[in-house]
Order: C-alpha cells, then sequence, then structure tokens
C-alpha cells in the first residue's frame, strides 16, 4: 500500500485550473521527484500534498487518511510524521537555530530538556551544523539555512521528508552536498523523501522515480532511467534543455501585434 | 450612476468583509488564550507573552510619558487661561485628573501603541507570511493564531491598561508642576484635590477603554499581518494601514464609548 496516493487532484484559483485530474502513488521508502517548469504546478502540489491547502476536487491520502477530509485534529496528528523544509527555508529569525529545530520536540513531546538538547545537537550534525546552533538563522549562508531546515524537518523522525527546492539559489558544490545529505538521510533513516525541484542533476542524483509536471498535468511519470529514455516531446524539451515558443522572434512579434491591435481597438 | 453604486457597494462589502474577518480572529484567539496563561498555559507561550508585554508596556513607558506630561501641561494651561477669567483657576484640578482618567490616558496610550507596537505586529506577522514562516509553524502542527497572535494579544491587554495608568499619572503630575509654578499650590493640596475630583467610575470607565482599545490594535494589527499577500512591499503596506485603521477605529471606539458612559453612568 503507498503511503501517499493521489487520485483525481484538481486545483483552481479564481477559476484557473492549476492542477488537472492528478493520480501518483508514492510507495514507503521511495524518493520521488517532482520535476517541472516555472508554473508547472509543482509548489501548488506540494502544498496540498502537505495540506496546506484543500484541492477543488480529488483526494490526498497519507497513511491511509485522506486529508483533504479530514478534520483539523487528525491531520494535526499526521504532521508529526511529515517534515518539510521550504524553499525559502522559513527558520523563525527570532529563534537560533537549535531553538527552530528544538521547537517541534518542545511542544510536541514531554520530553526532559536535556534529552531536547541532546537530539538537537544530534539532528544538528546530521546535516553538518552542530557548531551552529547558536547562530541565528539571518547569520547564516544560504546553503547553511537549507540545512537548518531540514534538520528541523527531521526534529519529530518523520516518516515523509517533504523538500521543496532544496538546491535552489546555491552553488553547485553546495547543491551537491544537499544531495548527498538527502541520499544519506534516506539511508539512515529509511524515510518517503519528496523533493520538488527543476535542478536536472539533482534530480537524476537522488531520484528513485521522477514525475514530471507540464500545465498541471503529469506529463511523465517513472524511473530516472525511463525518464532519461522518454521520448516525450515536454520531457525531452525539458531535458534537452529547448526553448519555448516565447523565445522565437515570430512568437514575440505576433505578441506585439496583438497588443498594438487591442490598443488600437480601444482608441 | 451604477459605477458609483458598485464601487460604493464594493466598498461596503469588503467594510464588512474586514469586520468579519477581525471578528472571526477575535474569537478564535479567546480560544486559544488558554495555552498564553501562566501556570494552566503553555510555559512557551507565557515566555513570549512577557517578552511582549516588556516591548508594549516597558518600551513605550518613557514615550508615554513624555507625551502624557506635554499633554497634561498643555490641558492645565489652556484650561486655567479660560477659567481664570471666571475665578475659577482651582477646576484645573478637575479639568486635568478627570480628563485624563476618563479620556486622554487611555487615548494618548492607545494612539502611542498603535504607532509602535500595532505597526510591529503587522510587520512581523506580514514577513513571516512572505518568508512562509506561517506555513512552517502549520506543517509544525502549530496554530499561528495560538502561537503568534495569543501572546501578543494577552500582552496587549495586560501591558495597555498597566501603561494607561501611568500615562495618567504623569499627566496628573504634569497638572501639579503647572499649578505649583501658576499659582504655589502645594502639591499636597494638589493631590487631595485629585482624590477627591477622580470618582471610582472614572478609573473603571477608563480602563474599560483601554481594555477594548487594546484589543483593537493587537487585532487590526495581527490581521493586517495576516493579510499580507505578494512580497516585501505589501509588508510596508500592511504596517501603513495597520496603523491608520488601529488609530481610526480606537478614535471610533472612544466616540462610542464616551457617548454610552455620558448616558449611563452619572457623576
Amino acid at each position: 500500500m503507498p503511503i501517499i496516493s493521489i487520485r483525481d487532484l484538481v486545483v483552481e484559483y479564481d477559476g484557473r485550473r492549476v492542477l488537472d485530474r492528478l493520480n501518483l502513488d508514492i510507495e514507503h521508502g521511495e524518493t520521488m521527484v517532482l520535476l517541472g517548469g516555472s508554473g508547472s504546478g509543482k509548489s501548488t502540489l506540494l502544498r496540498q500534498i502537505i495540506g496546506l491547502e484543500r484541492p477543488k476536487s480529488g483526494s490526498v491520502t497519507i497513511k491511509g487518511v485522506d486529508i483533504t477530509r479530514c478534520s483539523e485534529a487528525e491531520l494535526k496528528k499526521l504532521r508529526h510524521s511529515i517534515g518539510v523544509a521550504f524553499q525559502s527555508a522559513a527558520l523563525f529569525n527570532s529563534l537560533s537555530v537549535e531553538d527552530n529545530v528544538a521547537l517541534m520536540l518542545r511542544e510536541h513531546t514531554a520530553l526532559a530538556p536535556s534529552i531536547i538538547d541532546l537530539m538537537v545537537w544530534m539532528k544538528l550534525a546530521v546535516v553538518g551544523l552542530a557548531g551552529f546552533g547558536k547562530l541565528h538563522p539571518q547569520e547564516l549562508s544560504g546553503g547553511m539555512k537549507k540545512r537548518g531546515a531540514v534538520a528541523r524537518a527531521l526534529a519529530l523522525d518523520p516518516e515523509i521528508l517533504v523538500l521543496d527546492e532544496p538546491s535552489a539559489g546555491l552553488d553547485p558544490i553546495v547543491a551537491a552536498e544537499l544531495d548527498e545529505l538527502i541520499l544519506l538521510l534516506k539511508e539512515a533513516f529509511q524515510m518517503t523523501v519528496i523533493v520538488v525541484t527543476h535542478e536536472m542533476p539533482s534530480a537524476f542524483r537522488i531520484a528513485d522515480r521522477i514525475a514530471m509536471l507540464y500545465k498541471g498535468t503529469f506529463s511523465s511519470v517513472g524511473t530516472k532511467e525511463e525518464i532519461q529514455a522518454s521520448q516525450n516531446p515536454r520531457v525531452r524539451q525539458f531535458l534537452d534543455r529547448v526553448p519555448g515558443d516565447m523565445a522565437h522572434i515570430s512568437a514575440v512579434t505576433a505578441y506585439f501585434e496583438e497588443y498594438f491591435q487591442t490598443q488600437e481597438a480601444y482608441q | 450612476m451604477a459605477t458609483v453604486l458598485e464601487s460604493v457597494g464594493k466598498r461596503t462589502l469588503n467594510d464588512l468583509d474586514y469586520v468579519g474577518s477581525l471578528n472571526i480572529q477575535l474569537w478564535a484567539t479567546l480560544r486559544a488564550m488558554r495555552t498564553a496563561l501562566p501556570f494552566v498555559g503553555n510555559r512557551y507561550r507565557w515566555q513570549a507573552t512577557v517578552r511582549q508585554m516588556l516591548q508594549i508596556g516597558v518600551d513605550a513607558l518613557p514615550m508615554v510619558s513624555l507625551m502624557a506630561i506635554c499633554t497634561g501641561f498643555i490641558l492645565a494651561m489652556q484650561g486655567a487661561s479660560e477659567l481664570r477669567r471666571f475665578g475659577a483657576l482651582n477646576y484645573v484640578i478637575d479639568l486635568v485628573a478627570v480628563g485624563f482618567t476618563r479620556e486622554l490616558g487611555p487615548l494618548l496610550t492607545a494612539i502611542a501603541v498603535s504607532g509602535r507596537s500595532g505597526s510591529s505586529f503587522a510587520a512581523e506577522i506580514g514577513t513571516m507570511k512572505v518568508t512562509e514562516e506561517l506555513d512552517s509553524l502549520r506543517v509544525m502542527a502549530l496554530e499561528p493564531v495560538e502561537f503568534v497572535l495569543a501572546p501578543k494579544y494577552l500582552a496587549s491587554l495586560i501591558a495597555v491598561p498597566c501603561l494607561s495608568v501611568a500615562c495618567n499619572v504623569c499627566g496628573i503630575f504634569a497638572g501639579a508642576l503647572f499649578m505649583f509654578f501658576s499659582t504655589h499650590l502645594s502639591p499636597a493640596l494638589y493631590f487631595h484635590d485629585v482624590m477627591d475630583s477622580i470618582q471610582l467610575h472614572d478609573v473603571i470607565t477608563g480602563l474599560i477603554k483601554t481594555v477594548a482599545f487594546a484589543t483593537i490594535i493587537a487585532h487590526v494589527g495581527c490581521l493586517e499581518g495576516f493579510r499580507v499577500r505578494g512580497g516585501p512591499d505589501s509588508v510596508g503596506r500592511s504596517t501603513t494601514s495597520a496603523v491608520v485603521k488601529s488609530t481610526f477605529i480606537v478614535i471610533l471606539a472612544d466616540a462610542i464609548f464616551t457617548t454610552i458612559f455620558y448616558f449611563t453612568v452619572k457623576s
């Protein structure tokens, strides 16, 4: 039985369909990479998976609980088994890094402060930030913030780890370090990992399977080998970095012609 | 004509939506408030409440005191210039004492707190929204209303009345200085007259106002923060809006309370 099951998921914003009847199963212990261009719906799908938004229709079932229909209490309980690291890291600026990591342990467990301190140190050590716990997020580099966010996501030893664009905005070396960290975490903790990215090298390094999103639908889902061998034009365009229509001079000319015609019609 | 009606209708609906949102937020906060209380609540929330009390109350004390001393002096001088013509200079004491206890103390405090803390609430929560910190709280199974708003509201409820009492004392003290230098009235006699002129209901109505003003400032500031959409520029707009709206609503509420007390409380 898959740990996450998405069925006929439809999401609309102001009548504009962003996700269109998506179906996807993610197995326990699997690393699933959600790949796609800007505006393809990756982050929207992620927000659905972590229960931050409710869809127009369809279901997202996590560990047998449909989070689109369950109560707030059930959702809260389920969230203890999901760790999320956001694209912007989203560490609380008013707290030190170790307090950020300790927050969930203090709020959701009855552990003694000394045990919490030890656990926080262990989580920070796993992501290579053991000596930086006293610092505040604004004193960290971009890569360190992202690792801090991963440490916080790991606080309650979640079964599912969700990472939104972990390597966005990072230099290739730090991005590669984060990839290795994700592989290490999966190996060490047997977690199910969902990664949203549009970085191809990162996706092919860490993924067991890749789901490729294009304009709100999955254009292709498969293992990384299947995706690499895919002849799907959308997949090929993405893998081979073929520019879209907007980069063609004819498309730009057509756009301007349409714009001027609209302006004339108004006058 | 239709356009005017449309815009009036739209504006009315927006205002109703705003009032409705304030109400929903207020009830949600009251439900979550238990967690911010000492002994029975969560100790981290109470610590946050104490920090907020220091920021709202103690940090604002010098500014509010100075404002109160200046206003007390102005009120005494303006009152004296008119009352002297009727040989009723001793009524300056009543004017300053009753004026501050019923009206100026709560209002000056509210305006100062609105400018300092209302804007700070909006900026803090708005920034948390832009940087995904609020989403981060939700995925950590922590409610932003409980985690962010409840300590701020409880702190306002405690700090604003205390600040208002300090404001009253400073304003009345300024009146004593004026009377001493202009009529050589001894401070002991001045404060004896002050105690005679102030009645218990003056103090109680003043405190009722401060509790209402604290509610308005905390909730308008926080709501403006929660309503931030987009980027950092939106945080700036929400901060301005928090000060403008809370000051306006405070003055409106003051007028309503004063009218009610004028007709219901007999001196």
